[in-house]
């Protein structure tokens, strides 16, 4: 069942909810379109699914449309998505016909739901393309980047470019995402959604419940990496930090928390490795959890007294979003979007090294009443800033601007 | 000497105060700089809505940066460039106090020239650490709020949207009267009635507060004037 406006009121205080009522009333009637690949798992569904019924909610008809692929579209779009992220990754033209074919057969069956659109957001590079089968649109197209494009492999970013160049904007999630393009490239953050099931309040009995099953003592204090176990979230690193702050500490524990590593090779091996830096020791729980286990690892969070995100490369690090959401200061890494997140000692720390993430664990550990009011900030800083609230103003306000079809820098209403 | 006192208009001469309320969304600019030279040449020739966003705009998008700071060039010098001093001459400069973005914009240039004439090296900044203009567009939208009252407006305030407080509070400084908020001007049309409730407002600082605090401080002070709580 579809959450309500209503319902993130609670949260957020009528005024939020009021002023998306108001902006939305010029919006009322006007058909939007999303399309992307995938309609569970992965953040960009994650996102859809919320915020498709409270843009119908609010009077626009908003539909969310999915492509189709088989396997060797799937491992083209991967292979963009690692490019893009900047790995080198050569495809060959197989595949890139595959993906433009798929394309096409995709766009004739969605094509009367897009042609009679008023705005039309494709996210990702999967339908890229749509918009080249589309000459007589009607409506507006937007390209919506999701992904960290700050220095994607440029064989692949060309080719990908072309497709996107014809489009009316493009949205990106940070500044530094945005790229060399004709048109304006709107600037939209990521958002978590208070009411999921990965960040909604729990009750004491059921945190409880969740360190009793795997063994936390929840009388002794907790620090919590969540992260799937890839070398760029430094979860080793994470290992030996605590080993550092346990000196100073001795009744700390580490609780490493992701998923995802039986069918990644690579995600295997790291998993192994932290195994073996762990060894046998009972205050280090590393925890292999299948990708639903939304509440246990809000649990986890709720738990721990700091929570790590000690990435060596981040996109934005909504896990650090999360945390900061249950009150929690975060150690973060001084990489991509954690920078952006964490202000040293407002919200947590910023760290470069175990050794770092060691001192600064230390200081928090002696220092409870700094420790409590950073997670106060940190909580704030997400409620002002980081809510799917904020995430469906942005796209209003984008779509108001975009069907006034100026480039001025203000748009009066009424 | 008789003090003569202005008679103040007939409460229902006066117009009803409407609430606005604004949304912003920021759009990249594409210009990216990695040092302070680049910094001063793009200043030059920047869109003055750039300005406008790296000074005020920035209040209504999600704030990323270190409260510190007021305006993402003093951030920039401080976290980017690593150089404390010019962040601080950054930091300090009040935007109120010009008339226009022209003015606003000189200024930095100047600050940053100076700093550039102390510098035996031109401060640079990593890869990762670039300066990104940005830009913005405000939509401005009337919501079905109207007051005639100033007792009634200030019930309203603490439950403004922060784009009402945006908009009517910092945003109304640019239209004429230049550097008066819309709250203000509307109780100056009151012939003196309520000039002890504008001295008051005049106190709040538009700049180095956030909005949710100006939002407080203004509640609280239509409270303490009319005496009842919002």
């Amino acid at each position: 069942m579809s959450v309500t406006l209503q319902e993130y009121a609670k949260i957020t205080g009528d005024a939020v909810i009021d002023q998306l009522v108001q902006l939305s009333k010029t919006l009322k009637g006007k058909k939007v379109v999303h399309v992307n690949s995938t309609r569970v798992g992965g953040g960009v569904a994650e996102i859809l699914d919320k915020l498709v019924p409270l843009m119908n909610e609010l009077g626009i008809e908003t539909s969310w449309e999915v492509i189709n692929g088989d396997a060797p579209f799937y491992q083209c779009t991967k292979g963009f998505h690692n490019a893009l992220q900047g790995d080198t990754v050569e495809i060959p033209d197989t595949l890139l016909k595959v993906y433009e074919s798929t394309n096409q057969e995709n766009f004739k069956r969605l094509k009367p739901e897009l042609k009679d659109a008023d705005i039309v957001i494709i996210h990702d590079p999967q339908p890229a393309p749509f918009l080249s089968f589309c000459p007589g649109r009607k409506g507006k197209w937007v390209w919506r980047c999701h992904i960290d494009v700050s220095r994607p492999y440029r064989p692949v970013w060309k080719y990908l470019r072309n497709f996107v160049v014809g489009y009316d904007a493009s949205i990106f999630s940070l500044d530094v995402f945005s790229q060399r393009l004709p048109h304006p490239q709107y600037l939209i953050s990521p958002s978590i959604d208070p009411l999921s099931e990965k960040n909604i309040d729990l009750p004491q009995k059921e945190i409880v419940a969740t360190c009793h099953e795997h063994k936390i003592d929840m009388n002794r204090p907790l620090i919590t990496q969540v992260s799937r176990y890839d070398r760029f979230k430094d979860p080793i690193g994470v290992v030996h930090a605590f080993q550092l702050a346990r000196k100073f500490v001795p009744d700390l524990q580490l609780v490493l928390a992701g998923g995802g590593a039986t069918d990644d090779p690579e995600g295997e091996a790291v998993l192994n490795e932290v195994y073996a830096a762990a060894g046998d020791d009972k205050s280090i729980h590393v925890l292999l959890l299948p990708s639903d286990a939304h509440r246990t690892i809000n649990a986890l969070q709720r738990a721990s007294d700091i929570v790590l995100q000690k990435s060596i490369k981040e996109g934005f690090g909504l896990t650090v979003t999360e945390a900061m959401w249950k009150g929690k200061p975060v150690i973060g890494g001084n990489v991509g979007g954690i920078r952006l997140q964490v202000h040293n000692h407002h919200n947590g720390f910023l760290v470069d090294t175990p050794e770092g993430a060691a001192m600064r664990i230390r200081y928090l550990y002696f220092n409870r009443d700094i420790m409590a009011e950073m997670g106060k900030n940190a909580h704030r800083f997400v409620l002002e800033n980081f809510l799917i609230t904020r995430h469906l103003r942005e796209y209003l306000t984008l779509m108001v601007g975009l069907l006034h079809g100026n480039q001025s820098d203000r748009i009066e209403l009424g | 000497m008789t003090n003569k006192q202005p008679t103040p208009k007939p409460r229902e001469l006066n117009e009803p105060f409407k609430i606005k309320d604004c949304t912003l969304i920021a759009l990249a600019t594409g210009v990216r700089v990695h040092n302070l030279r680049e910094l001063r040449d793009k200043l030059e020739i920047i869109d003055s809505g750039s300005i406008y966003y790296h000074f005020w705009g920035s209040r209504l998008r999600a704030r990323f940066d270190d409260p510190e700071y007021n305006n993402d060039f003093a951030a920039w010098a401080r976290h980017g460039l690593h150089d404390w001093i010019l962040a601080e001459r950054l930091g300090t400069i009040d935007p109120t106090e010009f008339d226009n973005l022209k003015e606003l914009r000189q200024e930095i240039i100047e600050i940053i020239e100076q700093r550039l004439d102390e510098s035996e090296y031109v401060p640079w900044a990593k890869t990762d650490h670039q300066f990104a203009f940005a830009t913005s567009q405000i939509v401005v939208f009337n919501t079905s709020k109207h007051f005639k009252h100033p007792e009634a407006l200030g019930h309203l305030v603490p439950y403004l949207s922060i784009g009402s407080i945006f908009y009517h509070f910092i945003d109304a400084r640019r239209r004429a009267p230049l550097g008066v908020d819309d709250f203000s001007k509307w109780l100056m049309d009151f012939n003196g009635l309520h000039k002890d409730l504008v001295k008051e407002i005049a106190r709040v600082d538009p700049y180095f507060a956030t909005l949710t605090e100006i939002r407080s401080q203004l509640a609280q002070i239509f409270e303490s004037y009319f005496g009842v709580a919002a």
